[in-house]
């Protein structure tokens, strides 16, 4: 059972796509899986042919666990499908149903007098080990963790429960910093309208995608706000996968991944989110869409709002969000005039990288939005 | 410091304690004309002669028999068996007769008797010359069992054994022989008592011994790079453990991984596990793990050899395991 | 005929964008983005379902006049009327 972000704890097995025997490739989707997010496709990482199915239809497992063993067609080694994505081990936390918590730890919450409900485990399997007791010791008064997830509630509850968790687990364990700024948009949006009027209709773009594609290379000058902080480090990903924040219809958030983001053009980038958007919000995105992230995009201009200032969708390090492009007075050369401007904001994690560095990418940002020929 | 191997290092051992003490002396199967089936007698003969290395007959029921005899006479026998597959056919010897005459005679008797063999696998040698069932002779009471690890063991050891007043058996991994290495000119008889951490670390403790030894030292290495700081133990004898020196490491990483060669089914691993839960359950920060051998009788070609028993990967994955990483 | 027909149209464009839409309550006067929490994603696609569905070609400069079912219906009529004469 992959991991589909850092809110996942379990999921349950809705359908096998595949039979013992078959043969799948990298890529195929073998079962289907219902999650807190929806239903999801789970792809297969491995050549070769489906040797045994480990779990039921209808079964809910947990984070980890082995769904299938696939057997290698020409090493005649056995993978077992699905395993969870390489880069993101602090994503990959299962939150146990029963409260696992270590001898060492139990009796260290027994002598300190801690409630174990209210510590956050780090343990194989999630349990609580003696150094999170000792941490929950350490920062009493501090608000407790949300309690894990119970299964069986609405489907938006959950959500609504994981969205919290993952979010709740940003803000207290990444020292988030926040910078903004102004972008003129008239160079872009004078391109983008003519661009469009030869556009035929179906491949006409949206301002977004240009936005993402901007943020996407921008990324090659600023390295270190591209990645994953695990296990104390920051991991810059070579690949940028940009996570398209999607607001579901009748609430709830997701954040798909468009894969390699800076190498694609911009009517791939619009068939993309499109596709991503109608299978956000029809339930059926796959594994490496929900897992690959190596930051996220967040555009609330359409409602209006001047600048967002997001939390971090962690292991990831930075979030950038766009409000809406409005004419407002800008001064040029001593003249005051009405413009498209942006404003673009960074949330990025001070463990990872500085402001200044983080100034580097919004000012890269811009840069290319002044010249979206280039896109 | 001199560069020496594993085995020079045991024949020095023997060259010295056949020459401090006339009692001592060297029997088993080609050990004398043939040096040794790995070679650790060789050139012992021509210096000491026939009387005191001793070629016998293909029944290691026999010359194990006459090696406790031989020590119930006063003597201060070594005897070779070529591998601890071929002890078994010694087994009534060994566990009927050498472990027992002490307590049988109300300690009138001992038997300070020296047993050596070569253990475990690595070296395509197959089901019948490759099994760790040093762990079986680890279960009984009235031997101790001793496995070098390092050129300092193999060359120290034997001079203590032989001054034990009891029976002592010396494991000796069979890919251990040609590890090369630095000893003192002066090396010393060593302890047969402690436990040894040859690699201090705060995270997690893995606990081997002989031929596993420098792939857990390996594996260790691997895990540093990664921000998990690996204690390594080498338990050193297996029989009786050294459990404060275990207990003290746990105590400190609280997570234990046992590398054992032998067979996960009753194993040493098994004991050491039971023990840590049984006296330090309240300092465990996760389940305990082991790495052992597959269950299977050790394959021949080289890449199922490989794959039978235990190796870095496999040891690296398990301490991650209990540091809560996964992958 | 033709306002039953594009009527229908924009009735199925939206509900394929916002599946749980009755249409019985759409307020005429009232932007569609303003009352169905339609963002430009949703609004692309309900512009392209009406050009799937009525075979026109729509203009982007031409968007804004269908934010609203009533700009709709007479920006899409006198469009079609128009294909037809």
């Amino acid at each position: 059972m992959p991991s589909l972000g850092a809110d996942m704890e379990a999921g349950t097995l809705v359908k096998w796509l595949k039979r013992p025997g078959d043969t799948v490739r990298r890529g195929d989707i073998i079962a289907v899986v219902d999650t807190d997010k929806g239903a999801i496709e789970i792809e297969v990482f491995e050549d070769g042919a489906i040797d045994t199915l480990q779990i039921e239809v209808g079964q809910k497992v947990p984070v980890g666990t082995v769904l299938a063993v696939i057997r290698g067609a020409l090493s005649g080694n056995s993978a077992s499908a699905a395993p969870p994505t390489p880069p993101a081990p602090a994503a990959r936390e299962p939150q146990p149903a029963r409260l696992l918590v270590s001898p060492a730890a139990r009796k260290l919450a027994a002598d300190r007098g801690i409630d174990l409900a209210a510590v956050r485990g780090t343990g194989p399997q999630g349990a609580i080990t003696h150094e999170d007791v000792e941490r929950a010791a350490g920062a009493t008064g501090q608000a407790a963790a949300p309690a894990p997830v119970r299964g069986g509630a609405d489907r938006a509850s959950a959500m609504r429960a994981a969205i919290g968790a993952a979010m709740a687990r940003s803000k207290r364990e990444i020292p988030h910093y926040y910078l903004s700024s102004t972008i003129d948009m008239n160079a872009t949006l004078a391109w983008l309208r003519a661009e469009n009027e030869r556009r035929p209709m179906p491949d006409r773009l949206l301002p977004v995608v240009l936005l993402i594609k901007a943020v996407a290379t921008a990324l090659h000058e600023v390295p270190e706000l591209n990645g994953y902080w695990t296990s104390g480090a920051l991991q810059q990903s070579p690949a940028v996968h940009v996570g398209c924040a999607i607001s579901l219809r009748g609430g709830g958030l997701i954040a798909p991944a468009i894969h390699d983001a800076d190498r694609k053009d911009l009517s791939t980038l619009m068939r993309d989110l499109r596709d991503l958007t109608g299978r956000a919000r029809a339930g059926t995105l796959r594994s490496s869409e929900l897992a690959d992230s190596t930051i996220t995009v967040t555009n609330l201009g359409d409602r209006g709002v001047d600048a967002t200032f997001g939390i971090i969708y962690p292991p990831q390090v930075a979030l950038v969000g766009f409000g809406r492009i409005a004419e407002r007075p800008w001064v040029a050369a001593g003249r005051i005039e009405a413009r498209s401007l942006l404003t673009a904001t960074l949330s990025a994690d001070h463990r990872a990288s500085d402001g200044h560095r983080g100034g580097l990418l919004l000012d890269a940002i811009g840069r290319r939005l002044q010249t979206p020929e280039t896109l | 410091m001199i560069t020496t191997t594993y085995r020079e290092a045991i024949r020095a051992a023997i060259r010295e304690a056949l020459t401090k003490d006339a009692r001592v002396f060297l029997m088993g199967e080609d050990v004398g004309r043939y040096g040794g089936a790995y070679g650790v007698s060789k050139g012992l003969l021509a210096e000491f002669g026939p009387d005191r290395i001793r070629d016998t007959p293909l029944s290691e029921s026999t010359f194990v028999g006459a090696g406790i005899g031989a020590a119930l006479g006063g003597m201060r026998p070594i005897v070779e068996v070529m591998t601890v597959n071929f002890s078994l056919l010694a087994l009534d010897q060994i566990v009927n007769n050498a472990a027992t005459i002490r307590h049988m005679s109300g300690g009138q008797f001992s038997i300070p008797l020296v047993i050596r063999m070569a253990t475990g696998a690595g070296r395509q040698l197959a089901a019948q010359h490759a099994h760790s069932l040093e762990g079986w002779y680890a279960h009984v009471p009235g031997i101790r069992v001793v496995a070098p690890a390092t050129l300092d063991d193999a060359r120290g050891m034997l001079w203590t054994a032989l001054e034990d007043p009891d029976p002592v058996l010396i494991f000796e991994h069979q890919t251990l022989y040609n590890m090369e290495g630095q000893l003192a000119n002066n090396a010393q008889a060593v302890d047969l008592d402690r436990a040894a951490v040859r690699r201090p670390g705060k995270d997690v403790s893995l606990i081997t011994y002989g031929g596993t030894l420098g792939k857990t030292l390996q594996a260790a290495e691997t895990l540093a790079g990664e921000g998990i700081d690996a204690e390594v133990i080498d338990l050193r004898t297996l029989r009786p453990l050294d459990m404060p020196t275990i207990a003290a490491s746990v105590k400190k990483t609280r997570r234990a991984v046992i590398v054992d060669e032998g067979w996960r089914s009753g194993s040493l691993s098994a004991e050491i596990s039971a023990r840590l839960v049984e006296q330090h359950f309240y300092d465990l920060d996760a389940p305990i793990a082991r790495v052992c051998s597959a269950e299977v009788p050790i394959p021949y070609p080289k890449h199922l050899e490989d794959a039978a028993i235990p190796q870095p990967p496999a040891i690296i994955a398990a301490a991650r395991e209990t540091m809560g990483r996964r992958g | 005929m033709i306002a039953d027909d594009i009527t229908s149209a924009i009735v199925n464009a939206l509900t394929s964008v916002a599946p749980e839409v009755d249409p019985m309550s759409i307020r005429p006067g009232v932007s569609f983005r303003d009352q169905l929490d339609l963002d430009s994603m949703d609004f692309l696609n309900f512009v392209l379902a009406l050009h799937d569905r009525l075979g026109i070609d729509i203009p982007e400069r031409d968007y804004p006049k269908l934010y609203t079912f009533d700009g709709a219906l007479a920006y899409l009529a006198s469009k079609v009327t128009g294909n037809h004469l």
